[in-house]
């Protein structure tokens, strides 16, 4: 049996403001919720990064096997069709 | 010039030197941790506090230098005074000691800078008043920080709890004196310049007593000793932090980065 001594992972997300989504900007370990928010604030937003953070438990999230990568990300590679880029814009619509 | 400089003796003068100090020296002990916290997270965090307080301790040497009619800035009232001219409260200046002790000065001090700021809002001198304005942001979350530490370790381990209890012993003794007024004080009211600090005593006793509640510490009894840091009169360990504070300045007058 092995003790686990360890603080939890958690993964950080920053938004820079308010409108934009929060991005991933990296992690942190911590030892409960209000900590790991503390902690992300304490980290992540010293430089006026921030307006709202989001941690997320490391352990929560469900990734893709990277031995699936070619099987999930390359049929997409010659579906160009699927980009919007074959319509004409109004020239009053900025970026798009 | 690297000698020391004098302080004249204004009520209103030593009633802003004495927040500025509390601010400067705590900062100063909380700094000490810089590469020394439990872990790497809390480092930064407790770097934040250090480098928040430094400057409010920097606005409010600032707006004191103005007002001691002797053109003094903030660098020579940081870094030129003599150990009896700085104001600070005797326990912003004890030992950092071990992380309990640090959490738990810093529930009481930060709750009473965060009621103090509270009140400096309304001063009638409106550089004070806006300095507070922006430094009680800054306290709320120093309070938040240490008080959640608090009831971490306080109802945590058997071994946090003796270190918060042994901690909580030795800072107890040196409180009375964040609630004593004197000819400062009487002066700061009159002028309009902010609260005696006597006046801080029910709420911080009724925010702290929750805080410690929570921690399922127990508050320790009053005791006859008196420390006397805001009139000048520090421990022994005042002498040791200037030394290490001021070196650079005596060292290289006017030195700036």
């Amino acid at each position: 049996m092995t003790t686990n001594t360890e603080w939890p992972l958690w993964e950080v997300f920053v938004r820079t403001k308010a409108g934009l989504d929060h991005k991933h900007c990296g992690s942190l370990h911590a030892a409960d919720p209000k900590m790991a928010v503390q902690m992300a604030r304490d980290v992540y937003t010293r430089r006026q990064e921030g307006s709202s953070v989001w941690v997320v438990r490391s352990d929560q999230i469900v990734a893709s096997d990277p031995s699936d990568k070619d099987m999930y990300f390359d049929p997409a590679e010659d579906k160009v069709y699927r980009h919007p880029t074959f319509y004409k814009l109004p020239g009053s619509v900025d970026h798009m | 010039m690297s000698s020391s400089i004098k302080i004249p003796a204004t009520p209103e003068l030593h009633y802003l030197l004495r927040l500025s100090d509390t601010c400067l020296i705590l900062g100063q002990r909380l700094g000490e941790w810089c590469g020394h916290a439990p872990i790497l997270e809390e480092d930064i965090a407790l770097s934040n506090m250090a480098l928040d307080l430094i400057g409010q301790s920097r606005a409010l040497l600032t707006l004191a230098g103005q007002r001691s009619g002797e053109g003094y800035d903030e660098d020579q009232l940081a870094f030129l005074r003599d150990e009896i001219d700085y104001r600070n409260p005797t326990l912003a200046e004890l030992p950092r000691g071990d992380f309990a002790f640090t959490v738990l000065r810093n529930v009481i001090l930060s709750t009473w800078l965060k009621l103090m700021w509270e009140r400096l809002h309304d001063s009638s001198d409106a550089e004070l008043a806006a300095i507070a304005g922006k430094a009680l942001k800054e306290a709320r979350y120093h309070q938040q920080h240490a008080a959640d530490w608090a009831v971490r370790l306080g109802d945590g381990t058997d071994e946090s709890r003796r270190r918060c209890e042994a901690a909580l012993a030795t800072l107890w003794l040196y409180t009375p004196e964040l609630f004593e007024d004197d000819a400062v004080d009487a002066a700061a009211t009159a002028a309009g310049l902010g609260p005696a600090w006597s006046q801080l005593r029910e709420p911080w006793l009724a925010e702290i007593s929750e805080i410690l509640g929570e921690a399922t510490l127990a508050i320790p009894g009053e005791a006859a000793f008196r420390s006397s840091g805001k009139r000048g009169l520090h421990s022994e360990h005042m002498g040791y932090l200037l030394v290490e504070m001021q070196y650079l300045q005596r060292s290289y007058p006017g030195g700036a980065w």
